[in-house]
């Protein structure tokens, strides 16, 4: 059926094309760079120094102190001191600061009180813990919030109470495989499916339609070529491309953000390769349909949105709604997120995920035959 | 010897959207024929081409190639079939060698082959000095050699050939023409779209096309011989002003001005041509018969001309 002499003069083709480009050339470089330092460097879910104000009606040694504590946290950094709540809050407003630290002007009695009923000395006939000061907070990005939330927690005291009479959290959480909690950790294995999603389909997605404009496939289609030697020779080449930006990202990964690289290397190769293959069929799928690279443009995007949003890439599977669940799952890249983020940073072999792979085989055998029994050789 | 038919179609037409650009066309193509399709840009001659190498589907009709039914056979019949399309079609970023090598392996010739066949065809179309360079940086006459090179690669019986000469000199159009030649005495079968008249002219039988709709088909002595006019010319001072006179008779047929001479194509059924001119002109004017061209049979076969003599 299959003619290897032709697979292999379509394959040399590319290859040949695909060294002229320069355009693309670059592509394959640059993009994996780019996108590796804006996502490594750029967005990051480690909050620190978020802008914050401070209005302190207690004007005490006690409260200053309370401001270093804040302070040395580097969570927020204090960039304003206002004189009332209503100037504090029209500052939040304003984008100023994204918070206001306020201390009453009863700061020294409260925390005494409170640091009394800690001790389990009863105040008055009161037995409610009282806050000692208060965070004014934006909430408008909840992750920003969140991490203000958290100085809430903050340990403080004026009678030095040993820590053991502080309050206890009810768990105690000990972190798997990210200790320190770097987001760029999860973000760049993640990042490899995002990077991989784009230039695959990209570049599959435009192949034939390119063809097709510049009037090669004419000639072409009068030739004996059979659809799926045309197929095959089309994606055979982008394998070694997506390898290659594999690489790039997870090397360059390890070196300047520490990703851990202490995994199978089998199963590295053996998820990235189905993943390479699925996405390069929905590529071709797409330029079976496109009439103009325009078109396979749009259609790559309309597939790479997703891709970034509902794989887990962004924000975590489990929190999705059930239906954007569902439609994650009819995505390539959900089940490589999944998987790589297994093999890269918990050690995991590839039996382990047998039904990812399951479905990107799946993804890869059906694309190819749609795209092959859509792809007639006609003009109409 | 009657030689044998090699393309055949019956009623063949094709329609976009509501517009037919081809209707009604029966072709007879005889082995070893160069067969012209002589038209304006737009009359028909690139759809008819695409349809009879089966890469578009006819709206109407039925086509056969070599005996075969090109709807149901097409694919039977790529290894026999050559196209060179309107439109350079091989890769710009290729170099010349590399765009040969790749046509020749895709027609499944074997390694030795393909060394031995592309040797032979750069050889034969002076493209030995040129084989390392990338094709979109070669001239136009170059990008035409190389075009019609791989479409013989395979050493097809039949070539299709779409408007091959549109970006080439007249040189080199002549050279185009004796390796033509050369191919049909080997046997080859040609179909060759032109707007050429004198590309026309050397073309063993000839279609006349206009908006889709065959006009005239024979050999072109004996389209000219069928001429229902008489060609006359008229020679003097100021015949530009004697042009729109002579228009306007209602048996002149068509009045064009070449330098200081008119040609002039009166209705056969005017028995005294001469005579007509030389009384509509007045004195001073040269008035003859002259050779009739194939312009004179296009120009017959189409618009006013076709309308004013049916
Ligand atoms: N794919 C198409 N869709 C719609 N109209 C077309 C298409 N291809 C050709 N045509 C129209 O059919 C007519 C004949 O075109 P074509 O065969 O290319 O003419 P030629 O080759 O003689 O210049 C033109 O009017 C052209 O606009
Ligand atoms: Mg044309």
């Amino acid at each position: 059926m299959l003619s290897l002499r032709r697979l292999n003069a379509i394959v040399s083709k590319e290859f040949m094309q695909l060294a002229r480009d320069r355009i693309t050339f670059a592509m394959i470089v640059m993009l994996p760079l780019a996108q590796l330092l804006l996502f490594g460097y750029a967005i990051n879910t480690d909050v620190r120094h978020v802008s914050a104000g401070i209005v302190d009606f207690s004007q005490t040694y006690q409260s200053r102190q309370l401001i270093q504590t804040a302070a040395n946290t580097q969570v927020v950094d204090f960039i304003g001191y206002y004189d009332s709540i209503a100037a504090a809050e029209q500052a939040i407003t304003r984008a100023k600061v994204n918070t206001v630290l306020v201390i009453p002007a009863d700061f020294v009695r409260r925390q005494l009180n409170r640091d009394y009923q800690l001790s389990g000395y009863k105040v008055g006939n009161s037995t409610a813990q009282h806050s000692v000061a208060q965070w004014l907070i934006d909430g408008s990005d909840p992750l920003l919030s969140g991490a203000v939330a958290g100085l809430s927690k903050l340990p403080i005291s004026i009678k030095r109470l040993p820590m053991s009479a502080l309050p206890d959290p009810a768990f105690a959480l000990q972190n798997y495989f990210n200790p320190e909690k770097r987001s760029s950790v999860n973000i760049i294995p993640g990042l490899i499916a995002i990077i991989l999603t784009m230039t695959m389909i990209l570049f599959t997605s435009s192949a034939l339609v390119r063809e097709r404009e510049q009037g090669n496939m004419e000639f072409l289609i009068t030739t004996p070529v059979r659809p799926t030697e045309l197929m095959l020779g089309k994606i055979l080449p982008y394998i070694l491309v997506g390898f290659i930006q594999m690489a790039i990202i997870l090397f360059l990964g390890h070196w300047l953000f520490d990703v851990p690289l202490n995994f199978d290397m089998p199963s590295l190769l053996i998820v990235t390769l189905l993943f390479i293959t699925a996405s390069l069929t929905l590529g071709l799928l797409i330029s079976t349909k496109a009439k103009n690279q325009l078109q396979a443009m749009q259609m790559t995007v309309f597939v790479l949105l997703p891709a970034i949003l509902l794989s887990g890439f962004m924000f975590p599977f489990a929190a999705m709604p059930r239906a954007a669940q569902y439609l994650a799952e009819i995505l390539p890249a959900t089940h490589y997120v999944r998987s790589i983020r297994a093999v890269v940073l918990r050690g995991a072999h590839f039996s382990d995920l047998y039904f990812d792979l399951l479905c990107l085989v799946a993804f890869s055998v059906i694309g190819f035959m749609i795209a092959t029994m859509r792809f007639k050789k006609r003009l109409d | 010897m009657t030689k044998e038919i090699v393309i055949q179609s019956e009623g063949l037409g094709k329609q976009f959207n509501d517009y037919w650009a081809v209707s009604d066309l029966d072709l007879t193509v005889k082995q070893g024929e160069i067969y012209g399709f002589l038209g304006p840009n737009g009359c028909g001659k690139s759809t008819t081409i695409r349809m009879l190498t089966g890469l578009l589907t006819p709206t109407t009709g039925h086509i056969s190639i070599m005996g075969k039914d090109v709807q149901a056979h097409g694919e039977s019949l790529r290894n026999r079939l050559g196209y060179m399309t309107q439109k350079f079609s091989l890769y710009e970023s290729l170099s010349v060698l590399e765009n040969l090598e790749f046509v020749a392996k895709i027609y499944g010739l074997s390694r030795n082959d393909v060394k031995r066949r592309v040797a032979e065809l750069l050889q034969e179309y002076q493209l030995e000095d040129k084989k390392s360079v990338q094709s979109g940086a070669l001239s136009g006459g170059q990008k035409q050699r190389l075009a019609l090179a791989a479409a013989v690669i395979h050493k097809p019986e039949l070539l299709f050939l779409d408007e091959p000469t549109s970006a080439v000199d007249p040189e080199n159009r002549r050279a185009f023409w004796e390796q033509l030649f050369s191919l049909s005495a080997q046997g080859t079968t040609i179909l060759v779209s032109t707007h050429y008249m004198d590309e026309a002219e050397r073309c063993h039988r000839l279609a006349i096309l206009e908006q889709g709709v065959k006009r005239a088909d024979d050999s072109p002595i004996a389209l000219m011989e069928q001429l229902r006019v008489s060609v006359c010319e008229v020679v003097g001072d100021d015949v530009a002003a004697l042009k729109t006179r002579l228009a306007s008779l209602p048996s002149v047929i068509s009045v064009s001005q070449i330098g200081a001479r008119l040609r002039v194509l009166i209705n056969k059924k005017e028995s005294q041509p001469l005579a007509l001119l030389r009384a509509e002109s007045g004195g001073g004017y040269e008035v003859d018969f002259t050779r009739t061209n194939l312009e004179d049979v296009f120009v017959t076969s189409t618009g006013r001309g076709y309308a004013e003599l049916a």
